[in-house]
């Protein structure tokens, strides 16, 4: 029972979404159904947000609690997540679901801190602390990429010294110095990296990638839709 | 007869689209031809003829790595990529997983599985429970091994990098949709001294993993890798009708290529063109 209803939803679900794809939306309740079906989707993810809740609580009070090294950053964790969503569900104005109940305790003018309108709790923790997090993670991946690459392109034989001459001269192409200086040996040298490297061997390899992937990926859809692939349940 | 007072394309445009969506019609064919062929060779499969499946290195590392992480008493980690359940890749990656935690669970071996998406915290869990019962250590399972972590992608790779440099794991196993965060959490594990098995299918993060990994599925291998662990002849048989249809489609690309240099091509590519 455990393995058939799940193999019978994934056939049902997966034939109505092939089917819908090749009926017309305005005509059809079978076009439709594929959005329709992606919001479904939406919707029971909204509600597993929970699950994430939960387990972001426990994994990370159980750590404060046992005292394990790092701990700080589990509490830093713990306060964050609820710093961030209690003021943005608390209701703005006193009209608002909860508000009579809220603004008994708080004064009104406290309405323009909850919400997650401009001038909030939740609009200050974002601009001010979760975007620039986010931004110097994404910085530091030029640190990181340097690093990759010196490893990537030291010259051990062949096949890397043609991976270390491609990439330099890819990279050169890429910045205005670099082209003005290619430019210097030959005006067409530009177009030729262009033509050859990146919309010829990059572009030849990239499509023969995704066209792998593409087949690789209906191949595992058909074999969840058949029920022959039952892997994703642990099963198999 | 009010229509023919009317301009062409406003007659067009007032006249009911067709039921069924006849520009998508060589893709219907494609999938019939596609389903046709993966039945067939599943079938073959079943009656026992023997099929030879490439060797696939990352996956053969899958042990090993599971292996080195029990003798040095640390932790796999393996990261389901950061897309949502309804992502292909994302469900490879869980059947990946279910792989994955059965050789833990036959080691006894801490997984530690960060996550961020409940959907996907979800099915890792469930995942996880069904690897460590058929495996008979059911009694071991810790539901905490997955891990929601975070719901944005810089902050889970930071969460991710933090359980490396922390928890120092022995393996990690990344597998699904990366993005920019591969690199990032690929470098951190390879500065930790982690052997490190990736695989994804988007084509642009490979080179990240190619740099800063042991290993690495490429595209179609990291769909291939649950079937290809599970050496079920069934799956293998998919396996080799995904490796046909792989075929006919370079054997169409060199007739199309052929066609199109002699000006003759034209023809075909609009039967292949689907909107």
């Amino acid at each position: 029972m455990r393995t058939t209803v799940p193999v019978v939803i994934a056939f049902i679900s997966g034939m109505i979404m092939v089917v819908g794809f090749f009926f017309n939306p305005e005509r059809s309740f079978l076009g439709r159904v594929e959005e329709e079906v992606l919001q479904w989707v939406t919707i029971v993810g909204g509600f597993t947000l929970l699950l994430g809740v939960v387990s972001i609580v426990r994994v990370n009070s159980k750590v404060v609690k046992q005292k394990k090294a790092g701990w700080i950053f589990n509490l830093a964790t713990l306060i964050s997540v609820f710093a961030m969503a209690i003021p943005s569900m608390l209701p703005v104005t006193k009209t608002s679901n909860l508000g009579s109940v809220i603004y008994s305790i708080f004064p009104e003018s406290w309405g323009s801190l909850f919400g997650t309108g401009t001038g909030s709790i939740y609009d200050w923790l974002f601009n001010y602390l979760d975007a620039p997090m986010m931004a110097t993670m994404f910085a530091m991946l030029a640190f990181y990429i340097a690093s990759a690459a010196y490893r990537a392109f030291r010259a051990r034989n062949a096949e890397a010294t043609l991976l270390l001459v491609t990439a330099v001269l890819v990279m050169l192409w890429r910045i205005p110095m670099g082209e003005a200086f290619l430019r210097l040996f030959s005006d067409n040298i530009p177009g030729y990296i262009n033509s050859y490297i990146m919309n010829g061997v990059n572009v030849a390899v990239q499509r023969g990638i995704i066209i792998g992937a593409a087949l690789g990926a209906a191949s595992m859809s058909l074999r969840i839709m058949l029920g022959i692939e039952r892997t994703y349940m642990g099963k198999g | 007869m009010l229509t023919l007072s009317l301009p062409f394309h406003e007659v067009t445009s007032q006249m009911p689209a067709p039921l069924f969506r006849l520009e998508r019609l060589p893709l219907l064919i494609f999938f019939l031809l596609f389903a046709t062929v993966i039945i067939l060779y599943i079938r073959w499969a079943k009656k026992g003829e023997s099929l030879f499946i490439r060797k696939i290195a990352g996956l053969e590392a899958i042990e090993e790595a599971v292996g080195r992480a029990t003798e040095m008493g640390k932790p796999v980690l393996f990261v389901p990529g950061i897309q949502e359940l309804d992502d292909m890749q994302t469900i490879a990656a869980v059947s990946i997983l279910g792989r994955v935690a059965r050789i833990t669970a036959q080691y006894e071996t801490q997984i530690i599985v960060p996550v961020n998406y409940p959907l996907v915290l979800a099915a890792s869990q469930e995942v996880i429970e069904q690897a460590y019962k058929e495996a008979g250590h059911d009694d071991s399972v810790n539901r905490d091994a997955v891990r929601y972590v975070a719901g944005e992608q810089m902050a889970l790779a930071a969460a991710i990098n933090g359980i490396i440099t922390r928890e120092r794991p022995a393996a990690n196993i990344l597998m699904g949709a990366f993005f920019a965060e591969s690199l990032l959490i690929a470098e951190t594990g390879y500065a930790a001294g982690s052997i490190q098995i990736a695989g994804t299918a988007e084509p642009e993060q490979l080179p990240f993993f190619i740099a800063s990994c042991d290993y690495t599925l490429m595209g179609e291998e990291l769909y291939a890798a649950s079937s290809y662990l599970s050496r079920e002849p069934v799956l293998l048989g998919g396996l080799k009708g995904l490796d046909f249809m792989k075929i006919f489609l370079v054997f169409l690309i060199i007739i199309g290529t052929v066609l199109m240099t002699i000006g003759a091509g034209d023809w075909l590519r609009s039967l292949l063109m689907a909107e």
